[in-house]
């Protein structure tokens, strides 16, 4: 109990929203961190998952690799990243965002690329062969058919990636990044368990809004024809 | 039945083992198995293979819990019996276990205070060594040519347009960013925490992302990278000279032999050797526990 008194006593010190390491700023890094990875783990997943659920070719092993990406620590990734980053984009940049950026994507590509492959394959093959007899091209079938009826799947395969990007990106305070992290790793180095604490539960609030965020996303993308049928019962 | 062969063979085992090790036909007495602790940089590592090493090469089993964490997390470990031994700095640690003590640069007076505060808390210090390792604050060359820095006073009037890097404890450190602010006066523009001295203030320094890096003064990276170790000259830092230090309780299973043991490395270990220890090992990259165990023999402590 004196915990949560505590935690509650730092989260009303005005200290604690001023400067570099107020909340907001330490929130906000978060965000732009997590959510630039999982933008750019989209846009390198999600076509590819498309393309791979509308042909049927090779998807297995696409996605098979891409699964490698879950069992690589997230913490030797990070640390890896610091010698990639710092090659690419120069010493200046070896450490904070770019290391943190460039360990989130590899984490967010599977479960994009799963559920949309998936999402995809699973699309009943009577419709898509109906929309050809009638004329659609292989184009028109993935943007009229495929990716509506796959949609909430792909949705949640999207929040999934970001729920995961959000908890892990606390790692990125390990090296010399910000965000939420940096009162994990800092709490626990000065043994200052309120702030460690308020760290973890500002990491779990974020999660969770974006949890929620997804689910109502999913609900709403659920394509109007599967949608009424639903209401019927 | 079975429970008691199950017992035996981890005893059977450990007599083999100590035998194998033993060697030199060691004299009796107990030797009671010992966990050492160590925080969280490669000197740490080292200076825990020494003193882990010269015990096992007489018959000691030495369980290793290496690189830990910081002070914080380690000094709490041996208080609670966690580990029974780790190696430390005097005024570094006298900072740490009584806020109010004022450390002094002589090693002497310094161990005296230090062995006063730890009493009460059932831990000894045994001999400390010649060898320092104080905590440094390092520029690079650049830097130093563009603001005119060789001191730690030099940085008064700059430090506001700097970037402090270090552990992430160093701001409530005294002999940190703390007594920086109260012994020289010196503020920073902002402050970044980092790594102990390694791997990442490194990197920090190099990519500018910070200007002043905590490192140690025994740390070989410092010349080798060609960085500029400003000089402290109001002496914040106090006699940090290397100390094992172990658990009473411990020490009286333990006795005499482990006492000889234990300090007969204090007197080898000088700053240079030391300094040449941590070359051999972050710079070289060589494995701590080869570059301990040929320490040691080449001082004629194991054969």
């Amino acid at each position: 109990m004196t915990l949560l008194r505590d935690v509650a006593r730092w989260f009303a010190e005005p200290a604690h929203y001023r400067g570099t390491d107020a909340v907001q700023a330490r929130l906000l890094e978060h965000v732009e961190v997590s959510g630039l990875a999982v933008l750019i783990g989209v846009l390198l997943a999600l076509p590819l998952g498309l393309y791979l659920g509308h042909t049927g070719r090779l998807g297995f092993v696409a996605v098979n690799v891409a699964n490698i990406g879950r069992a690589i620590p997230s913490l030797a990734a990070i640390a890896l990243a610091i010698p990639v980053a710092g090659t690419l984009l120069g010493a200046q940049n070896a450490l904070g965002f770019w290391p943190t950026f460039l360990a989130m994507v590899p984490l967010a590509i599977p479960p994009i690329l799963t559920n949309t492959y998936v999402a995809v394959r699973g699309v009943d093959r009577d419709v898509t062969e109906a929309a050809r007899g009638m004329g659609l091209s292989e184009a028109g079938i993935l943007r009229g058919i495929e990716l509506p009826l796959a949609m909430p799947l792909i949705l949640a395969g999207i929040r999934t990636a970001a729920v995961s990007v959000v908890a892990t990106a606390t790692l990125g305070a390990v090296v010399a990044f910000g965000g939420l992290g940096r009162y994990i790793v800092d709490g626990l180095a000065l043994r200052e368990y309120d702030r460690l604490m308020a760290g973890a539960l500002l990491v779990a609030l974020l999660a969770i809004v974006v949890e929620f965020t997804f689910g109502a996303l999913e609900r709403l993308s659920v394509s109007p024809g599967i949608r009424s049928e639903r209401r019927a019962f | 039945m079975n429970r008691s062969i199950g017992l035996a063979i981890p005893f059977i085992v450990a007599a083999l083992v100590a035998s194998a090790c033993g060697g030199a036909g060691t004299s009796g007495g107990a030797k009671p198995a010992i966990t050492i602790g160590s925080t969280n940089f490669s000197e740490q590592l080292v200076l825990g293979e020494l003193y882990g090493q010269i015990l096992e090469a007489n018959g000691y089993t030495v369980t290793r819990r290496f690189n830990l964490g910081n002070r914080e997390i380690v000094f709490p470990a041996l208080e609670s019996g966690q580990i029974d031994m780790e190696v430390e700095y005097l005024a570094t640690l006298l900072a740490f276990v009584d806020k109010t003590a004022t450390g002094s640069t002589d090693p002497k007076v310094t161990a005296t205070a230090l062995q006063k505060a730890l009493m009460a808390k059932g831990i000894t210090v045994l001999d400390y060594a010649p060898a320092v390792d104080q905590n440094g604050f390092v520029v690079t060359k650049a830097t130093a040519d563009r603001h005119r820095l060789a001191k730690l006073s030099d940085l008064a009037p700059v430090g506001p347009q700097l970037v402090l890097g270090g552990p992430p404890e160093c701001p409530n450190r005294e002999f940190c960013a703390l007594g920086l602010k109260n012994k020289y006066g010196i503020t920073f523009k902002e402050f970044k925490a980092l790594d102990a001295g390694g791997p990442i203030t490194v990197q920090a320094l190099i990519g500018g992302q910070i200007d002043v890096g905590l490192m140690f003064t025994s740390d070989a990276t410092i010349a080798v990278r060609g960085f500029v170790l400003l000089e402290d000259d109001k002496q914040l830092q106090l006699s940090d000279n290397v100390a094992p230090v172990v658990r009473n309780d411990y020490l009286s299973k333990a006795g005499d032999d482990f006492r000889r043991l234990v300090n007969s490395i204090a007197p080898k270990l000088t700053t240079a050797e030391l300094t040449g220890l941590n070359k051999l090992v972050e710079v070289d990259k060589k494995d701590p526990k080869d570059v301990a165990r040929e320490w040691l023999k080449k001082q004629g402590l194991i054969q």
